[in-house]
């Protein structure tokens, strides 16, 4: 096992935030869309950079995915897996300062709608794949969305999550 | 699926949206509970989009259950214990 990546099962359950920063937790969805990764990876490294201690959590493909792709920890320091990180919310054993729910899929709103239930913090819904906007309209729950039909180039995705989080660059 | 599949369960529905399995509780169980997302299930946590519906036939419970990647399955499990815990919910 690498540095101080958690890894589920053998890793004890952890709070993810480090002292004194915010938290914020990245719930990945079936990795099979391939703007997800990099978007994912991008989010982690803004919000690191913006001093916000990131958790990412997928399934044992998103894991192995951001090993291979981020083998020193440039960009992810704290993986687990989405189970524990469902488990972790539900039962309030971590409450991170905002939760970024990926969904491409009827079951990434299912997952996303589940964390609006018990968690109280702001949730960040990124929506997209061929079927984003249907998808879109069956997250009716408090959430903020961000929506775009991408599946292969992240380049409009980006832009919306840069303007949502502010990171957009002056016109000025 | 965890825990949920070392039981001995009966797959409904496979691959489905949680609309379709919901549905499908409503027109097909007469006897059905009300739960939040959550909410534990043969120590499984229902994932899912409010409102959601499990039916009760005889000693048996009907749930759906979601994965990241298949979409979401209604199963079919006996368990009169697990019963008896939905029912006491009410």
């Amino acid at each position: 096992m690498r540095g101080v990546v958690k890894m589920d099962p053998t890793d004890p359950p952890d709070a993810g935030g480090e002292k004194g920063r915010k938290t914020a937790y990245l719930l990945l969805g079936c990795p099979e869309v391939p703007v997800q990764m990099g978007i994912a990876l991008y989010l982690a490294s803004r919000l690191e950079k913006s001093g916000v201690s990131v958790v990412l959590a997928g399934n044992p493909s998103v894991i192995q995915l951001i090993r291979v792709s981020d083998p020193d920890q440039h960009y992810v320091k704290r993986v687990i897996n989405l189970e524990r990180a469902m488990a972790d919310l539900i039962e309030g054993r971590v409450r991170p300062d905002m939760t970024v729910a990926f969904a491409h899929n009827d079951a990434g709103i299912s997952y996303a709608a589940t964390i609006r239930y018990v968690s109280a913090s702001p949730l960040y819904l990124i929506i997209f794949g061929r079927d984003a906007e249907a998808l879109a309209g069956l997250a009716e729950f408090e959430c903020e969305k961000i929506v775009e039909k991408a599946v292969h180039n992240p380049a409009q995705l980006k832009k919306k999550i840069d303007k949502v989080f502010g990171w957009a660059a002056s016109k000025s | 699926m965890g825990c949920i599949e070392e039981l001995k369960y009966e797959t409904i529905i496979s691959h489905a949206s949680f609309k379709e399995c919901r549905e499908y509780v409503k027109e097909h169980f007469k006897e059905r509970i009300e739960v939040e997302p959550g909410f534990k299930i043969f120590d499984s946590y229902i994932i899912g989009i409010p409102p959601i519906l499990v039916g009760i036939e005889g000693d048996a419970v009907v749930f759906p259950y979601t994965k990241p990647c298949h979409g979401t399955f209604l199963l079919r499990i006996e368990s009169s214990d697990e019963v008896d815990r939905l029912r006491k919910k009410r």
